[in-house]
């Protein structure tokens, strides 16, 4: 809603010869929304609806084959998270069979918009009607990973942004989904739905990628399939969310041991359960990487067999200069507990009643919001007793 | 670009709002090195409207050497002043002069793409500044309703030359209150500390502490002014706050922040938008070999008690909001590693632990590699509010001076004795929040599911 930001991404864009946006296919205005959700969503989507629908329709008539819509916002801001929420239901209304992926990401926990909790909340119950998934990438781990794998100093936002965009890469270039090299898949986020979003109660995705390093530390490094798959089953198990400080005392429990105690084993070691995973696997010598690790039944909650929960893509093209990497987005509980502080804060603050003004104001009233907490501890129940 | 429009009122508004169009052309001077003044600058100042009942400011101010700057349609004057009597300027004036100011913001207005905020620059102990101010403040609430309306208020120390001056204090914090989104308190007697301090540095003689004169916050070097008057240095304070304030919306940067964004972080109920402001650094260091150590001590400057531009004292008080305006080449890992790095030493109200507003923008100020300005919803405004009462019911108890007051049409007791209910529900408002401080609070009890 405010220009400097897209300015500066076109004009950048246009200075790298490779690519560029198109002409016209920006969208903004004067004044953005004051970092507030009730004003992206009640007053800016309505007022710019159709503009924004024109736009994205040129774009949709100009796809031979419309695979799906990937959209990326944040949650803490107000267009972002207001704007954004309102234009994938309008998104949901006009292309009621496309698949619609959100990707979200999630803002430093210790602040760096006061209101973001609330805005988080918003955003989250609202989509959930209308996403088909949604793809979360929390500040917190980015800039992790930035310090510890990619030794930056200084991390910028530059910084950060250049991971979940490495990360979004691994994800959606071309691959294998059915087994036979050379048959590249025409509909990724299809199948990436199809095998990970099996009930609409789950819908929230996790990404983690290895190996990630700066590129001067990778000239020095060589890697080999089962080590990678061994240290990414470990950070699924352990919900590690990078490969340096992963806890290998975390177990997957054992199928002999009776219920009750398998659960305390479970909360007490930390250990997350998995409604469905994807293991995508490109670079050299592919085909002789063995996911067999990733199909052990324990992972898995029990009413999804392991073999329809698991599925491997390949493609023998490495990316970005890795020459062997595996990316897995998982559909877990590893964003229970970041879900769980989110909806705690915002109950809080609400319990109070503070700025709850601010957003009275532009029309979402405290009914909206309790609606947007009941919608929220109902996903965390889900997610809790996977 | 959006734009905001500065309303000054009053000799003290007048002149702090002219010590920032000086430091804002110096600015846009240093970043645009094609010319001084051009076409986004003339469009710059004429988003300003210049309101006195009395000439000798404003004239002076066309004969000085912005004269070429503002026209006559910007300014609304009258001839005999207030004579420190909020009354004359609130229910005279006020009604008198309020179609011809809503003409001159109007017109304002109309130059603007896109209007975001108002701000108004005035104090409040005079007459004009206070009581016109405070009209010209509800004024803008009927026309324009959806502005933000942000008051920067120089609030009168304890030995103020005004012996009215509590008065007229407490019946502008009452529309202050019910009208303004935020309010920015500014006393004298920090303004004259800071400086007092820098001019200390300035003359400490020390080879390694010898600092660059142009780079102070009180400096006007390099304005267009020529000489410097008795307040410029204190203004020159105000003037940098305004500007630091705004620089996200003037400039580029990595995390931008929006004017109406502070209004809708800092202020969790409605009449609690008081917010208390620091600046740092308060000058360079000449030696360029000077560490980046320089960067922590900024932001561990900026929540000490020397650096508010009120009396008071943030650390031991209660924290509702926080908001961090940072300057400059600093990244985001800095920030965060600072915030963590203060985060113990400060208490934040219970259910905002975490309530911190943060925004980067990448051109620093002139003569400085990078500053930042703390805005803070804090209890600590309370001693200074309670004081101004204490002041107000002294003379009030012997009515003295009163006649004054209401020998002016529309002027009864009532209004003294609600002006002084509405500032004490205030302080009862900080207070109470002030005691959950200390208390062990425990999270509201979440909704229950059915499994």
């Amino acid at each position: 809603m405010e220009p400097k930001v897209i300015t500066h991404a076109v004009a950048t864009a246009a200075k790298s010869s490779t690519w560029k946006y198109e002409d016209g296919s920006y969208f903004c205005q004067k004044q953005g929304s004051g970092n507030n959700w009730a004003n992206g969503f009640c007053v800016h989507g309505p007022r710019h609806e159709e503009a924004v629908s024109d736009l994205i329709r040129r774009q949709v008539e100009r796809c031979d084959r419309l695979a799906g819509i990937l959209t990326m916002m944040s949650v803490a801001g107000g267009t972002g998270s207001g704007m954004g929420t309102y234009i994938t239901q309008c998104l949901r209304d006009s292309y009621p069979h496309s698949f619609i992926l959100n990707q979200l990401t999630w803002p430093y926990g210790t602040g760096e918009v006061i209101v973001q909790n609330y805005n988080s909340v918003l955003t989250l119950s609202h989509l959930y009607q209308w996403s088909d998934a949604i793809l979360v990438h929390e500040n917190d781990t980015v800039h992790k990973i930035c310090a510890k794998l990619m030794n930056i100093k200084h991390i910028s936002f530059c910084d950060v942004n250049k991971i979940i965009a490495h990360q979004l890469g691994s994800m959606l270039q071309p691959a294998d989904t059915v087994g036979t090299l050379g048959h590249y898949t025409r509909n990724p986020v299809g199948e990436l739905l199809k095998n990970l979003v099996c009930h609409s109660e789950y819908k929230l995705l996790s990404l983690s990628t290895i190996p990630q390093m700066s590129s001067s530390s990778l000239a020095y490094s060589s890697f080999t399939w089962p080590g990678l798959l061994k240290h990414l089953r470990q950070m699924l198990v352990a919900n590690a969310r990078m490969e340096e400080g992963i806890d290998w005392q975390v177990r997957v429990p054992l199928n002999g041991q009776p219920a009750l105690e398998r659960m305390a084993e479970k909360t007490k070691q930390g250990f997350n359960k998995s409604l469905a995973n994807v293991l995508i696997l490109r670079g050299k010598d592919v085909s002789g990487a063995d996911p067999e690790a990733f199909l052990h039944p324990g992972l898995y909650s029990s009413w999804l067999p392991a073999g329809t929960a698991f599925s491997t893509w390949r493609s023998p093209v490495p990316f970005n200069g890795y020459e062997k990497s595996a990316t897995l987005v998982s559909n877990s509980q590893s964003l229970l507990k970041p879900l769980d502080n989110i909806v705690g804060k915002a109950w809080n603050m609400f319990a109070s009643k503070a700025y709850v003004h601010q957003y009275t104001k532009f029309g979402i009233s405290e009914e909206d919001f309790l609606d947007s907490f009941t919608a929220l501890e109902q996903v965390i129940s889900s997610y809790r007793h996977l | 670009m959006t734009q905001s429009i500065i309303v000054q009122v009053g000799q003290c508004g007048n002149q702090v709002g002219c010590r920032f169009w000086d430091l804002a052309l110096r600015e846009h001077a240093h970043i645009n090195t094609k010319g001084v003044y051009d076409e986004a600058l003339s469009s710059f100042f004429r988003n300003a409207v210049l309101i006195d009942m009395e000439e000798g400011v404003v004239n002076e101010i066309l004969q000085g050497p912005l004269r070429d700057v503002f026209d006559s349609t910007q300014l609304v004057t009258d001839v005999s002043g207030s004579g420190n009597n909020w009354a004359v300027g609130h229910k005279v004036y006020g009604p008198a002069c309020r179609d011809h100011v809503v003409e001159k913001v109007r017109r304002a207005a109309e130059h603007c793409d896109s209007l975001q905020c108002f701000f108004l620059i005035h104090s409040m102990g005079g007459g004009t500044g206070s009581g016109l101010g405070t009209h010209v403040l509800s004024l803008l609430e009927d026309e324009f309703p959806e502005v933000c309306r942000i008051v920067t208020s120089v609030y009168p120390s304890a030995e103020d030359d005004v012996i009215t001056s509590p008065y007229n204090s407490v019946l502008a914090m009452r529309e202050l209150t019910e009208h303004a989104d935020c309010v920015l308190p500014v006393e004298n007697q920090s303004l004259v500390d800071i400086i007092n301090k820098i001019q200390q540095m300035a003359h400490s003689g020390k080879p390694s502490q010898v600092i660059r004169k142009e780079s102070t916050l009180i400096s006007g070097r390099g304005g267009v002014g020529g000489t410097e008057k008795p307040f410029d240095a204190m203004n020159n304070i105000i003037a940098n706050l305004l500007l630091n304030l705004t620089s996200s919306a003037r400039f580029e940067g990595s995390l931008n922040m929006d004017l109406n964004e502070i209004a809708m972080n800092l202020v969790p109920f409605p009449r609690l938008h008081y917010l208390v402001s620091s600046l740092t650094p308060l000058y360079t260091l000449a030696d360029v070999n000077i560490p980046v150590r320089r960067l922590d001590q900024m932001f561990t400057d900026a929540f000490s008690k020397d650096h508010q531009l009120i009396q008071a004292d943030p650390k031991h008080s209660l924290y509702l909001a926080c908001a961090l305006v940072v300057r400059g080449n600093v990244q985001v890992s800095d920030l965060r590693r600072n915030i963590e790095r203060l985060k113990p030493s400060l208490s934040f109200v219970s259910w905002n632990q975490e309530g911190w507003k943060t925004s980067l923008c990448s051109v620093p100020p002139v003569g400085h590699s990078h500053s930042l300005l703390a805005l803070a919803n804090n209890t600590c405004v309370k001693p200074t509010f309670t004081e101004l009462r204490d002041r107000f019911m002294k003379l009030y108890r012997k009515k003295a001076h009163l006649h004054h007051y209401l020998h002016v049409g529309g002027m009864e007791h009532a209004c003294f004795s609600e002006a002084v209910t509405s500032l004490s529900s205030l302080i009862e408002e900080y207070d109470q929040l002030e005691s959950t401080k200390s208390l062990l609070w425990s999270d509201a009890p979440r909704l229950q599911v059915a499994t």
